[in-house]
């Protein structure tokens, strides 16, 4: 929003850490099995079971925290955050309020002009999901699937320092990305592993005090955080100049209506009596452990995007986008360490007809049906002048549909490029001999016409000429 | 008095296993004797919520095979009542409570796997506080429990049922929960032996929490003796419970023959101001003359924040049970309200009507305490009350081995006498409230009549001091016959 008004975003995202137990439970976390089949006694807040930390969720929270630049908390309190819910077992919710185990981070983004903007990260704590109520298909009442009940996740706040939805959005990749490079979470939106609230206020330009805010609540997708903090924006914006005032609330995003409506305002807010968890002892780190988790982490996609720049001459733009996921780099570099192709050309191959496929079969890079070296060998062909870059895609098709390596399809189709210059040159002849009408208007200085002679040429010889060569022995016999 | 010559129900837990290993009868025979035991006390007494006979056969004959074949732990065949706020696997789990009058545990706590471990036979499940909430054993929605010594009076609480079973000699020994002295407080008042120990010695796993930074378990019994081969049992690090401690158990039974010549033993002098009743004082004074006779020495000691042990309990307690109780929702066990209009109808009626008012009061406490605007000013604060408690305790043992003095105020009240005056109740456990705060093990022994009522001494040691404390009472036992003295209805 531009002109008279500042947006200031905060965003809280909570990332699903990829344990194959729950913090406090040995129940297993995998996605999608029958309802309560997943909860154990613990889930389930028994009377008299006990919450036992999971050490895994230790590591991985101290490996986010050092990837983004953190204080990784030498004693970090769990404490319980109080409130009455069906899905909430015991009543509460054990999470970390005033001692979290990662603070003051940071990350960096391009702000909307292009430029890099840090982005601070406050804090980012430990704390086990709540279950799921499932209100349709249980007459008056509702059901209530604990399988998600202690699942671990990571709540990962920043600084109000984002002023437009695109930056909020720019910043909550940054996070997916980086998460996912860690292995610490699938970062599966679907699923609900990861997903957002986001606080947004507005404010004149030029204020310092930040506007009163509206909590958005339980955003999982990208798309959703742009379109309800632009709502949110317009809203408030509205709000102000009617002479209105923004109040404290919580909202909810209604994605088949756009727009978003008060859920609970600060008055009806829980008071969530939060106090150390007496059952669980303080979460104590020492320097030792950090520096082995230090050891641990892989190169970010910030510094990958730097060296992909200098390692491969990259387009900035084109590094970016291959270092946005660990398996989309990995994959890149695979290709182009084994083709002699340039290496921007192989990046146009993964970013353009690779990528689209992929999207459009909804298929990962890790499940390409073309690998890396099947890839490599068909950009081979290309830089030996074997195909053209028009038959390349081609045999790329052919490739998907599993018909062969680059070389195999190149042979069975007989596709192999004509390079023989005697060959073209009678094709040329013949081209030239059947419109000579075109062959005179060109003489005469109708230049576009160039293109209608090597449709012909090419159309002739089932596009296997040599474009460069077809080029040239044209204009030399049409001279 | 040789131990052959005792009634069964009469003997101490290590008299039975004499007893069994002498093949003077078996562990059924010894189970069928106190089921009958149980049966004829429990209308007078109302010390159990449920009897467990069938499943405690069961175990016998068990336990007669394994002792027939060489086998069996340490407990083989002897049998113990469980507090009922631990889970018990298959059988009705209440905490005294109507809210959980229906809950069938599908597991077993901890203490209750471990003593089972060890082949002891579980008979039933005792009365108890609501929640363990009360000294007094009235606020149990089970009614409550009387005293062997006068049935009018009461036998303390929270572990009231198990306590007047043990003083009754209805069995010898049961398992009780101690959060603000409801182990020692009922031992005094029944002139049991009961031993609370260090926070972290015995797993909290399975034992319903009322207050979680301050619940432990322990046992009471006719003897120290008793004590020291249960709690061998029931101790010891269990990963299920972070707040458990991994520090070795001692060999409690062999540490027994050590003499008090020379212990140390701290004598607080505001433990004998007002409030202690004269008569008490008088045992009390007694029993530490003896341990002097006996080679101890008494030194005076300053615990200068000990007064505020109460109010500061009455903060953190009811603050922590305010969260451990909010599981009880009628959601998915336990009361829950008929026909709910809606979801907070369903909450307020099953919680109302399956707590009762003691429990209410304390759940209203603790949530205001915590509530935003003053938490700083009684939970924060009572924490840091607490810590400077914790500290006076640790200056304290840098020049004695244990501390010693009343258990109680007084010996026994009547029941109804203290219902309506909460605060009077909560005095009952001035002396003992302090070692729960500092996570210190104490342990209460019988040192007296007055008039025709059991006394406790009691004695709290530094972290772990388990062994000292269990020695230092046993060779008091030595040389004192309280502990073996039966109340006259239950010879």
């Amino acid at each position: 929003m531009s002109g008279h008004w500042e947006v200031v975003i905060g965003l809280e995202v909570h990332t699903q850490l990829a344990t194959k137990s729950k913090i406090f439970s040995g129940a297993s976390t995998a996605y999608g099995a029958d309802p309560n089949t997943q909860a154990c006694l613990i889930d389930l807040g028994y009377p008299g079971v006990l919450p036992v930390l999971n050490a895994e969720v230790v590591r991985m929270a101290a490996k986010f925290g050092l990837a983004v630049n953190a204080r990784i908390a030498p004693r970090s309190v769990f404490a319980r955050k109080n409130y009455f819910y069906p899905d909430l077992p015991k009543g509460y919710q054990i999470s970390q309020y005033e001692l979290p185990i990662v603070e003051s981070g940071e990350l960096f983004i391009r702000d909307d002009e292009g430029n890099e903007k840090r982005i601070g990260i406050t804090r980012a704590h430990l704390e086990e999901d709540a279950g799921k109520s499932v209100h349709a298909g249980f007459g008056k009442s509702s059901g209530i699937d604990l399988n998600r009940a202690g699942t671990p996740l990571l709540e990962i706040v920043s600084e109000p320092d984002l002023r437009s939805a695109k930056e909020a959005v720019a910043y909550m990749r940054k996070i997916h990305s980086i998460v996912r490079y860690l292995e610490i979470s699938d970062g599966n939106m679907q699923e609900g592993s990861f997903r957002c609230d986001a606080n947004v206020s507005v404010r004149p330009r030029g204020q310092k005090e930040l506007g009163t805010r509206a909590e958005l609540k339980n955003l999982n997708s990208f798309r959703f955080v742009e379109k309800a903090i632009n709502y949110e924006i317009e809203r408030q914006i509205e709000l102000i100049e009617d002479g209105g005032e923004v109040v404290q609330e919580t909202r909810l995003y209604d994605s088949d209506k756009d727009e978003t409506r008060s859920m609970r305002s600060k008055e009806e807010a829980n008071d969530y009596r939060y106090f150390p968890d007496p059952d669980l002892l303080p979460v104590e780190i020492d320097d030792e452990f950090v520096e082995a988790v230090r050891k641990t982490l892989p190169e970010l996609p910030d510094a990958k995007q730097v060296r992909f720049v200098s390692q491969y001459e990259l387009k900035a733009a084109d590094a970016e986008i291959l270092t946005i996921s660990r398996a989309l780099a990995d994959y890149y570099e695979a290709v182009a360490g084994s083709t002699s192709a340039v290496a921007q050309v192989a990046a146009n191959w993964v970013i353009g007809d690779l990528s689209a496929l992929l999207n459009k079969e909804n298929v990962d890079i890790q499940k390409s049906r073309i690998s890396a070296t099947k890839l490599a060998g068909l950009l081979d062909r290309i830089a030996d002048s074997t195909i053209s870059g028009k038959i390349a895609k081609e045999v790329f098709e052919a490739m998907w549909s599993g018909e062969g390596s680059a070389d195999e399809i190149i042979e069975a189709k007989g596709l192999k490029q004509i390079t023989d210059t005697g060959a073209i040159e009678s094709i040329v002849d013949a081209v030239i001999e059947a419109n000579p009408g075109q062959a005179a208007e060109f003489r005469a200085g109708k230049e576009k016409l160039l293109g209608f002679f090597v449709g012909q040429v090419m159309k002739e010889t089932g596009g296997k000429a040599n474009p460069g060569q077809v080029n040239q022995i044209l204009k030399t016999k049409l001279k | 008095m040789g131990e052959g010559d005792q009634a069964i129900h009469q003997r101490t837990l290590a008299g039975l296993a004499k007893g069994l290993a002498a093949g003077e009868f078996s562990s059924r025979e010894l189970t069928e004797a106190l089921l009958e035991r149980i049966a004829k006390h429990q209308a007078t007494l109302n010390a159990f919520i449920t009897v467990t006979a069938d499943q405690a056969l069961d175990q016998a004959d068990r336990a007669d095979q394994a002792r027939a074949s060489g086998n069996g732990g340490p407990l083989n065949g002897l049998p113990i009542v469980h507090k009922d706020l631990f889970c018990t696997r298959g059988v009705l789990t209440t905490c005294g409570s109507r809210i959980l009058d229906n809950f069938v545990s599908p597991y077993d706590a901890a203490v209750v796997e471990r003593l089972a471990a060890a082949g002891a036979i579980m008979l039933g499940k005792t009365n108890m506080d609501e929640f363990a909430m009360g000294s007094s054993n009235e606020t149990s929605f089970f009614g409550p429990v009387a005293n062997p010594w006068d049935t009018k009076l009461s036998p303390g609480g929270s572990s009231g049922g198990s306590a007047a079973a043990v003083a009754a000699r209805i069995v010898p020994a049961a398992t009780g929960t101690d959060t603000g002295g409801s182990i020692r407080q009922p031992a005094a008042l029944t002139g049991t032996t009961g031993i609370k120990p260090t926070y972290g010695r015995v797993s909290r796993f399975g034992m319903v929490a009322f207050a979680s930074s301050l619940d432990q378990a322990g046992v009471i019994t006719r003897s120290a003796e008793d004590a020291a081969m249960l709690l061998g049992v029931m101790a010891g690090h269990d990963v299920r419970d972070s707040t458990s401690v991994d520090h070795p158990v001692p060999d409690y039974v062999a540490g027994l023959g050590k003499s008090v010549k020379g212990l140390r033993i701290g004598i607080v002098r505001q433990h004998f101001d007002e409030g202690l009743d004269s008569q008490c004082a008088a045992s009390v004074k007694d029993a530490l003359k003896s341990l002097e006779d006996a080679g101890a020495e008494l030194v005076d000691v300053d615990l200068p924040n000990i007064g505020l042990s109460v109010p500061t309990y009455y903060v953190v307690a009811p603050a922590e049970c305010s969260s451990n109780l909010s599981r009880f929702d009628g959601v998915r066990f336990g009361h829950r309200a008929e026909k709910p209009e809606d979801l907070l109808d369903l909450y307020s009626r099953s919680r109302g009507e399956g707590f009762g008012a003691e429990v209410k009061r304390r759940v209203m406490t603790g949530t205001y305490v915590l509530s935003a605007g003053y938490y700083d000013a009684y939970y924060l604060k009572a924490q840091k009350v607490r810590q400077l408690i914790s500290q006076d305790f640790r200056n304290a043992f840098e020049n004695v081995d244990v501390i010693a003095g009343p258990t109680a105020p007084t010996t026994a009240f009547a029941i109804g006498e203290k219902t309506d005056d909460p605060i009077t109740m909560y005095l009952n456990d001035i002396y003992t409230i302090g070692a729960n705060l500092a996570g210190l093990p104490g342990i209460s022994v019988p040192c007296g009549l007055a008039d025709g009522l059991p006394v406790g001494l009691q004695m709290v040691g530094p972290h772990f001091a388990e062994e000292a404390l269990l020695a230092c009472a046993y060779q008091y036992q030595q040389l004192t016959d309280w502990h073996q003295r039966a109340p006259g209805g239950f010879l």
